[in-house]
């Protein structure tokens, strides 16, 4: 079987496993829907959440959805250092957005706002911990993406693999947009 | 210790009566397995030429072995719960606890759904679809193993507790909180019932996505959608049913696992949780499996109608469009659940109005059948009685179903013997039947010999005459108010005298499982008489009968072109051969990493079910080390090169003349 009609039904495989996520992640926002006013006398989303840091973290995931475009463009080209030095800053990137969101979760846990506290804080540690679980995933698959370019070249099964992890990156995106939507900008300003 | 393992203790292996009978059993049948395999050295090629196996004829053949294993669990389930039922009147309490009897019932229910139904279809799946499409292979050999191997890890957790302790969950098959939760279930039943689920769940999605690209990416040249047998149909919208839901499942599923574990509070009754949005996620899961289950089955009915009718199916396109409308509609029918949980008139007036809106379809899929009987020349084997006693049942049990999806009705029958009795008859009537017609249809594709039909006839009567004995009792008993899961009840209430029917009815059933039994040995004992030459001893209309039977490795040595709906059909009586010219044919290699992940999200599960963190870690990680092996293996494929193929294809010729 030749690599193009493999990549091919990989890519459709891929965009129907996308679609799950997707459902699950429609699964967490529904839960959250339903109980971020459960908090049980606590602390309410206006008065834990950040609008400013959530928007930081939005900018950084959407310039990191930039790079992840130019690496893609970049294997067009057969380009290898480029595509190489596209998925670095891509790592960046999305270890920073990781690493701000942890930062929020400790300072949230270390104000005695844990997800034990009430049914709202659960839903919020879990849906936005699912993303940030799947930004972790795409950040060892950039690794191994990159260990995959530096030592056998921008092979046609190599080239496909990145289209779906470029795919998976920008999936992961359209998903901050709605968390950012519905919880933080919905749940700070009123 | 703690930090070794757990709360795995030695007070938590087994010390009760069943579970030692369980250890022991699984024990001496380990034992005797193992003995056999070694005495007979065959070890190496079991390794090797099945567990190993990326070929979808083996893994379906291994599916439907587990399949059939789990279907004696569940079946001994079903005869401890009647037993129980029939002795426990009055001043006796019958031979089990109230606890035991509530794992018994959760157990046989999760059993006969996720691991024999499902079971009993993934292998059929497997078997038939590439070969009906006219296909070597799946889009996806490797996650096709995997799929496989999460799915008997998955059936291994449900009976692990007999071996190493603990217990099963006492919730009912769906767990629902608040009961599940730690509060009131503070064993270690749920996290086996969570990860037993979780994983085979993980296996089914995986089979899903696998499947589904199956049939769109590699129908052979001409096929367009239109063409397809009907059974690769509604495999298609079982397919879109199982990757819309089962993420549904898993994130419900782990909700209720980050309550238990990490002591959050989505269904809690205190902290704001609320129990009610679990039950609504599960039945927004629950309600179109059964459409999973039901829909292959309507398949598998449409073949075997129109072959054995010797006639085209008759009103393909509408039997088409009803099996999309029910995979539609099969979304918008989960609440009727629940309408007694206060969702209100209108919410219950909706959804009472799509599912009687689901039966139209439904009966337009029964009468299409018949019409496909109607001046067919009619040939009457057991896979055509099954199909007629599903009519039978089936249309008994919808019935019953519309009657119960009126929310007023509902009020009344709600959670008795006639909910129980209802689905029963949709799923041993409408798909297990299915399955076994399915199994006996394929058979000697599979094989290459014909079961034996005189035993395969008595099967199906005791199974038919068992099945109404056992389950008309119960429809009577729920109208009489006796509720479901009742280990205990009051000798003036008058039930013992049914319950004691349904029994029989199960002794039949029995007997006809037994026969069927039978009927596998009978035929291997005989193949030799009953051996299939031609490929296609129904006179066949679809793509499978084409070849050989067993198929070779490659199933198709040249790819069909297809330009007729029933294409073998047309081909038969065109009566053309087309020019045999062979090209080299790319197989997928066998890979041995399928059982490996599966081993280790195993142990993952196995570790989380008794907080053992280091093992837990593991698991993870050696599950993630395997996928990112698999990841850089490009030598994934192996060639059988055009002369190998030309010549292998002689030999079966010659030897089958």
């Amino acid at each position: 079987m030749d690599e193009h009609e493999k990549n091919d039904k990989l890519k459709l495989g891929f965009w129907v496993y996308l679609m799950t996520d997707l459902i699950m992640f429609a699964v967490l926002f529904a839960a959250f829907a339903v109980l971020r006013g459960n908090t049980f006398g606590g602390a309410s989303a206006k008065e834990l959440l950040s609008l400013p840091g959530a928007l930081a973290n939005t900018l950084i995931l959407l310039t990191s959805s930039f790079t992840c475009g130019l690496a893609i463009l970049a294997v067009a080209k057969k380009d290898k250092i480029g595509t190489q030095i596209s998925l670095g800053v891509t790592f960046v990137l999305g270890l920073t957005f990781l690493i701000l969101e942890l930062n929020e979760f400790s300072k949230l846990v270390a104000d005695g706002n844990s997800w034990q506290r009430s049914a709202f804080l659960s839903s919020f540690f879990t849906l936005v911990g699912t993303h940030g679980l799947h930004i972790t995933v795409g950040l060892l698959c950039i690794i191994i993406s990159m260990i995959m370019i530096w030592r056998r070249g921008l092979t046609p099964s190599i080239s496909g693999k990145l289209v779906r992890l470029s795919l998976f990156w920008h999936f992961l995106d359209v998903v901050w947009i709605f968390i950012f939507t519905i919880v933080y900008l919905m749940g700070t300003i009123k | 210790m703690s930090i070794l393992f757990g709360k795995l203790t030695l007070a938590a292996l087994p010390h009760e009566w069943f579970t030692i009978a369980g250890t022991i059993f699984i024990t001496i049948m380990g034992i005797a397995v193992v003995a056999f395999l070694t005495h007979k050295k065959l070890w190496k090629w079991l390794w090797k030429e099945w567990l190993t196996s990326t070929d979808p004829k083996k893994i379906g053949i291994m599916y439907i072995i587990v399949a059939s294993l789990m279907l004696f669990r569940g079946a001994i389930d079903a005869g401890m719960i009647w037993l129980q039922q029939s002795l426990s009147v009055g001043v006796s309490n019958g031979y089990i606890s109230p606890n035991h009897f509530q794992q018994i019932f959760t157990a046989h229910g999760d059993i006969m759904i996720f691991f024999v139904t499902m079971g009993f279809l993934a292998g059929l799946w497997n078997l038939i679809l590439p070969l009906q499409i006219g296909s070597r292979d799946v889009a996806f050999p490797f996650l096709n193993t995997l799929s496989l191997w999460l799915y008997i890890a998955g059936a291994i957790f449900v009976n692990l507790f007999f071996v190493l302790g603990g217990e099963f969950a006492a919730t009912g098959w769906l767990a629902l909180p608040p009961l599940s939760e730690l509060q009131f279930s503070p064993g270690v039943g749920v996290d086996y019932w969570i990860w037993s689920l979780q994983i085979s769940g993980l296996g089914t999605l995986l089979g899903g996505i696998n499947f589904l690209v199956t049939i769109l990416k590699m129908r052979a040249p001409g096929m367009t959608l239109m063409k397809m047998p009907m059974f690769v149909w509604t495999s298609l919208c079982s397919m879109v049913l199982v990757v819309s839901i089962f993420p549904i499942l898993a994130a419900t599923i782990a909700l209720l696992t980050l309550d238990r574990f990490m002591g959050m509070h989505f269904f809690t009754t205190s902290f704001g949780g609320n129990p009610m949005m679990y039950i609504s996620l599960i039945w927004s899961w629950g309600h179109p499996e059964v459409y999973v289950l039901i829909l292959p089955a309507y398949g598998i009915y449409s073949e075997i109608v129109a072959t054995f009718s010797q006639k085209r199916l008759s009103g393909y396109g509408s039997v088409v469009a009803g099996s999309i409308g029910i995979t539609l509609l099969a979304l918008l029918v989960w609440l009727h659940h629940f309408f007694t949980m206060g969702a209100g008139a209108d919410v219950n007036a909706f959804f009472g109005i799509m599912t009687m809106f689901i039966t139209v379809p439904t009966a337009a899929l029964v009468f299409n059948w018949l019409a496909t009987m109607y001046k067919g020349r009619i040939r009457f084997f057991t896979p055509m009685d099954w199909f007629v006693g599903f009519v039978f049942t089936f249309t008994l049990g919808g019935m019953a179903g519309v009657l119960m999806g009126i929310p007023g009705v509902d009020f009344q029958v709600h959670n008795t013997l006639y909910l129980v009795a209802h689905f029963h008859t949709m799923i041993i009537g409408g798909a297990l039947f299915g399955i076994f017609a399915g199994i006996t249809y394929w058979f000697p594709k599979a094989t290459g010999f014909t079961l034996n039909e005189r035993l395969g006839r008595y099967a199906f009567w005791c199974w038919i005459i068992g099945f109404f004995a056992s389950f008309v009792p119960l429809y009577i008993l729920g109208f009489m108010g006796a509720t479901r899961r009742l280990d205990h009840y009051e000798a003036s209430t008058g039930w013992q005298p049914l319950f004691i029917v349904a029994g029989v009815g199960l002794i039949i059933i029995a007997c006809g499982a037994l026969f069927q039994v039978l009927q596998i040995i009978v035929s291997i004992k005989q193949r030799k008489q009953n051996i299939d030459k031609t490929g296609d001893p129904w006179n066949g209309r679809t793509l499978e009968w084409a070849i050989p039977s067993p198929p070779p490795v490659y199933n198709f040595a040249i790819i069909p072109k297809v330009t007729e709906r029933d294409q073998f059909w047309a081909d038969k009586a065109s009566k053309q051969t087309a020019k045999q010219v062979y090209e080299d044919i790319h197989m997928p290699k066998n890979t041995a990493l399928g059982i490996y992940t599966s081993g280790f999200i195993f142990l993952f599960g196995f570790a989380m079910v008794w907080h053992i963190v280091w093992l837990a870690i593991v698991g993870l990680l050696g599950a993630i080390s395997c996928v990112i092996i698999r990841s850089f293996d490009e030598d994934t494929e192996y060639v059988i090169p055009a002369d190998e193929v030309a010549k292998m294809e002689a030999e079966r010729k010659s030897f089958y003349g």
